[in-house]
């Protein structure tokens, strides 16, 4: 799976992207969110508040019940603010 | 058509490009967004706007769709910038034509109500007190309920 981060997530993160091998457990994007925090502090606070992260996996918005498989790409960045 | 550029744009160039050759059109709306001076009562020197690439093209794309299909449209443009920009510089264009104005109006409206919930862009300000991240706007998700109820086609008699 490719991981990509945008905006302050990606601050928070300190990564832009990195490929993860889906782990053992991980079958929805909030497991995956649950996998990351465990990781550092930083994930945790990056995902602190579900609210304020949105995710899209293969460029589509999802929720976090989405099931994810290995070969996705999953984004996770803020509310978006273009326009 | 959609565009996803650093480069800034000339609106006029755009929209005669939109019309060119299709004098079924009877009316054209544009919508242009800029960067302001002044957000939060703290003035921003800068702004940089940051983008999902391949997403955000596919988001304009479902945008642009959508808006074709609640009106009868006979062209949609939205060009999005990226990158860095100043205050008075141009962010985002989108436009719509049609054979009668209602249809152009609202495609217009609901375009860029729209993009400003649906397109991956974050903007960041570089302001007094350092850069910021903009936080997205409850006004911004209130707008898009505006166009939760389909329009009908306008008035053929306008």
């Amino acid at each position: 799976m490719k991981v990509l981060y945008f905006a302050w997530v990606r601050e928070t993160t300190g990564k832009s992207e990195e490929d993860i091998a889906k782990p053992d457990g991980v079958s929805t994007v909030r497991d995956l969110v649950e996998f990351l925090k465990r990781r550092n502090s930083a994930y945790r606070q990056a995902f602190a508040d579900d609210k304020m992260v949105r995710v899209a996996v293969n460029q589509e918005y999802v929720d976090l019940q989405h099931v994810i498989s290995d070969d996705d790409e999953v984004a996770f960045f803020p509310p978006v603010t273009g326009g | 058509m959609i565009r996803v550029q650093s480069e800034d744009f000339d609106l006029g160039v755009e929209l005669k490009t939109l019309t060119e050759g299709n004098k079924a059109i009877g009316g054209l709306c544009s919508f242009v967004g800029l960067v302001r001076d002044m957000a939060d009562n703290e003035n921003i020197s800068a702004m940089t706007l940051e983008h999902y690439p391949g997403m955000t093209e596919k988001a304009l794309t479902k945008i642009e769709a959508e808006a074709n299909e609640r009106w009868d449209l006979d062209g949609t443009l939205i060009i999005h910038r990226y990158g860095r920009l100043e205050p008075g510089d141009q962010i985002v264009l989108v436009a719509a034509a049609s054979a009668h104005r209602e249809a152009a109006f609202e495609a217009c409206h609901f375009l860029i109500d729209w993009l400003k919930t649906k397109a991956p862009f974050w903007k960041l300000e570089d302001t007094q007190s350092g850069g910021k991240w903009v936080d997205a706007r409850d006004s911004d998700e209130a707008a898009t309920r505006r166009w939760l109820n389909p329009k009908s086609e306008p008035d053929a008699a306008e």
